[in-house]
């Protein structure tokens, strides 16, 4: 019994590893899907918008909120422009928009490659001579790598308006002031360390996402276990990796 | 029964199986299956569920590996043949899936024409129109050029299934369970259809079924799949002529005795 657990636990893996080898290759080599790319792009960021956009503003206006007493016992709220910055840009806006984006595009990623197997779509392009990993596997990933440093940036911002608009309500702080000690308190490097974490954890989302729905079967169930497995696996993965990620950046010079 | 049509080539195979096995597991699907299938034929294969009959036209259409014996389509080896090789031997074969597969995202337009750019990129945009309209006259469905598939009847379905393999121009129709959870005059139609493909394209088809009017109706010759391999075949009378437990139920059910 245990045997075969860990049998069935080591092929996944090696499919797993296949399957990421496989995307590497095809994603340098033509012919690309550049229609394909662009419309997956649409759907997991213009799409994502409204609920990432909600998600980002919330999370700016309870942060802050949350933060002022903590500095106000030190008679230091004048410090909250930059505590909000360097928290917003470093960890909350690539791991809630990676969060977000694991739940709503991996889960759907999952679900849509899902009952494309079990209802013989993807067997369909197969003998109609198309590369389905190419079209939609490559296709996904890509969009999911590009699409969620992009979400990401737009999230931080949101969340950094959020943040004002409760430091208005409570200090006279000027907008201009507030962007300018918020970009006082970081440095390039953060954003570009957030960009690339961001980027791992949108490849993340998408490779995970297509590896379920890819290799689904069991019917319908085997669909759901796909969208399941794939916003469990992948926000397992997004935390594993901000850990890494987060060791790895004290290496890199300021 | 069914005439038989001029321009079947019986000496020229255009599918050679020898010895074919398969299996999943310990489950032993196919034991030393050997088959040809001749140009211009209508190939039926019979056989009760889970006997492996589309396990053999997955193999024939390279979407599944044999575990030994050798598969020769169109003089291409299928056992060491190369990825793109099998691609292109594919764009010779058409296979009607038992679900149509249609893509649920696209119109039947763009189901039509997903293949057709893919494949032939220098196309311009009258000339796929042109294919595109070609392939549902055939299939008597242009009134539904614009529909989603989730507009469409079953047969609906399986008639535009038929015509995104037909926009390819295949040499070999693999038919999967052609007239499976279909009313009996949709049945008839798509018989006809299938007859009409023959006809018109001049393919050779395998029709994989267990429905013996259709057997009876497309089929110019029926082999029968029994414990992992063929061995009946012949016409239509000379299969069921036999008291045989493993093929007079088939008989006897299809044509309520």
């Amino acid at each position: 019994m245990i045997s075969k657990t860990v049998d069935k636990y080591l092929i996944e893996l090696a499919e797993i590893h296949r399957f990421v080898i496989r995307f590497f290759k095809e994603v340098f080599v033509g012919p690309y899907e550049f229609k394909e790319i662009v419309r997956q792009c649409y759907e997991i960021g213009v799409k994502s918008l409204p609920l990432i956009s909600l998600t980002g503003f919330i999370i700016g206006i309870v942060f802050t909120k949350q933060s002022r007493p903590s500095l106000a016992d030190f008679g230091a709220q004048a410090m909250l422009p930059a505590l909000i910055s360097i928290a917003v840009v470093r960890a909350l806006a690539p791991l809630v928009t990676a969060l977000i984006a694991a739940g709503k595009v991996g889960s759907q990623i999952g679900a849509e490659l899902g009952s494309m197997k079990v209802s013989e779509q993807i067997e369909a392009m197969e003998v109609s001579g198309i590369n389905p990993f190419k079209f939609l596997v490559v296709s996904r990933v890509v969009a999911t790598s590009v699409m969620i440093p992009i979400l990401m940036l737009y999230v931080a911002l949101v969340a950094l308006l959020g943040a004002y608009l409760n430091i208005a309500q409570n200090e006279a702080t000027s907008i201009v002031v507030y962007f300018t000690e918020v970009f006082d308190a970081i440095t390039f490097r953060d954003i570009f360390s957030s960009v690339i974490k961001s980027l791992v954890f949108g490849f993340t989302i998408g490779i995970v996402g297509c590896y379920q729905g890819y290799t689904s079967s069991k019917g319908t169930e085997g669909v759901g276990r796909a969208a399941n497995w794939a916003v469990v696996m992948s926000m397992f993965l997004i935390f594993i990796e901000e850990l890494v990620i987060v060791q790895l950046l004290q290496f890199i010079p300021q | 029964m069914k005439e038989i049509k001029d321009f079947i080539k019986y000496d020229e195979p255009v599918i050679t199986i020898r010895e074919l096995y398969k299996s999943f597991g310990d489950l032993h699907i196919l034991r030393g299956v050997n088959l040809d299938l001749y140009r211009g034929e209508n190939l039926v294969v019979l056989g009760r569920s889970g006997t492996g009959k589309s396990v053999l036209i997955k193999i024939i259409a390279g979407l599944l590996q044999a575990d030994n014996g050798s598969v020769e389509v169109l003089g291409h080896n299928l056992i060491n043949i190369s990825p793109r090789d099998l691609q292109a031997l594919r764009l010779k074969i058409g296979f009607s899936f038992q679900s149509s597969a249609l893509y649920d995202s696209m119109t039947v337009r763009e189901n039509l024409e997903f293949p057709l750019v893919r494949v032939n990129k220098q196309l311009r945009r009258k000339e796929i129109n042109e294919a595109v309209i070609g392939v549902l006259e055939a299939v008597d469905l242009l009134q539904s050029i614009d529909q989603m598939p989730s507009e469409l009847s079953g047969g609906q379905r399986k008639r535009i299934g038929i015509a995104r393999t037909l926009i390819l121009k295949p040499e070999i129709m693999l038919y999967d369970e052609p007239t499976a959870g279909l009313d009996p005059i949709t049945c008839i139609e798509i018989n006809k259809l299938i007859n009409q493909v023959q006809d018109r394209y001049k393919t050779s088809s395998i029709i994989i079924t267990h429905d013996l009017a259709c057997a009876k109706s497309v089929g110019d010759r029926i082999v029968m799949l029994l414990d992992g391999s063929f061995e009946r075949q012949g016409n239509f009378d000379e299969i069921f002529d036999t008291e045989d437990p493993r093929v007079k139920p088939f008989y006897d059910y299809n044509f309520i005795k």
